[in-house]
């Protein structure tokens, strides 16, 4: 893919669950056309399934007259997921779920999408606008490692000449 | 799109010391919307169901909100004092299981043989 086509392609599902599925199976054809390996593609297909459910429940609440848009954009090597609703955003950060709290019933089963999200993508934001609506943003890079390997060079670069 | 509904088949298999094994086979996707199918099955058992097995061999898409649903019947199931094995999960689900760490809880075995032979007592 030429690195100035930045190429988008955009869903608008209804608020509804299992709609989300259109989600994770258009950005599948389109990791798969870019050359994500299958583990990414699973962690793609999971982190946009949880936070379309978000944006339908919490975002949406669930009303079926309100649709959930989804952006993906691709550029040479990484790809974009926006998805927006028309909530006002999260309220808090949602820490890691507690397993042991979990089965103790100290704390709710559920609770696990924000975290799943986290998890599986290389950078998420998630951003409020209560007057326009919210997104989550997430990315996943075709070579996480060697990105991240150039950030640790430059750094110790920059430290030597200091 | 309608989600793929959740069917689960109880079975009874034995295990290698010969003890019976209550095999829960769940088909289907596991949603917000897969109650029925994971804890009504679970608490549908019968009273002294000591091992119990998930079989997640014919799931393709789980999510958080069926993934809460299992812990659910973990919590139930420990309350109990049964002991549950698990086995037929796709990778990326194992990846999901131990992530959200259900593996303190479950074993997440490669196949059935090998979940049964866990079931020692």
């Amino acid at each position: 893919m030429d690195d100035d086509a930045r190429k988008s392609i955009e869903l608008q599902l209804p608020t509804r669950l299992g709609f989300e599925k259109v989600a994770m199976n258009t950005a599948e054809s389109v990791a798969r056309m870019m050359g994500f390996a299958d583990e990414r593609i699973e962690d793609l297909k999971t982190a946009i399934a949880e936070a379309c459910i978000n944006a339908m429940e919490h975002g949406n609440k669930l009303d079926e007259t309100l649709s959930v848009g989804v952006v993906l954009s691709m550029d040479a090597d990484k790809l974009e997921v926006k998805v927006h609703d028309k909530g006002s955003g999260p309220q808090a950060h949602t820490a890691a779920p507690d397993i042991d709290k979990k089965m103790h019933e100290e704390e709710g089963a559920r609770g696990m999408g924000m975290f799943l999200i986290e998890s599986l993508v290389d950078e998420v934001e998630w951003v409020s606008s209560p007057r326009s609506g919210s997104y989550a943003r997430m990315v996943i890079r075709l070579h996480p490692n060697e990105e991240a390997e150039a950030i640790v060079l430059e750094q110790k670069d920059a430290e030597t000449r200091e | 799109m309608a989600e793929k509904t959740t069917q689960a088949r109880v079975e009874e298999v034995q295990s290698a010391s010969g003890a019976p094994v209550t095999v829960l086979r769940y088909t289907g996707d596991i949603t917000s919307a897969s109650k029925a199918a994971v804890l009504g099955t679970y608490q549908g058992l019968p009273a002294g169901t000591k091992r119990i097995l998930l079989d997640f061999s014919g799931v393709d898409y789980l999510n958080s909100s069926g993934i809460a649903l299992v812990i659910q019947l973990m919590i139930a199931a420990s309350k109990g004092g049964q002991i549950v094995q698990t086995f037929g999960l796709k990778p990326h689900f194992i990846k999901v299981f131990t992530m959200v760490g259900l593996t303190r809880y479950t074993t997440l075995h490669p196949d059935e043989k090998t979940a049964c032979a866990a079931f020692t007592a």
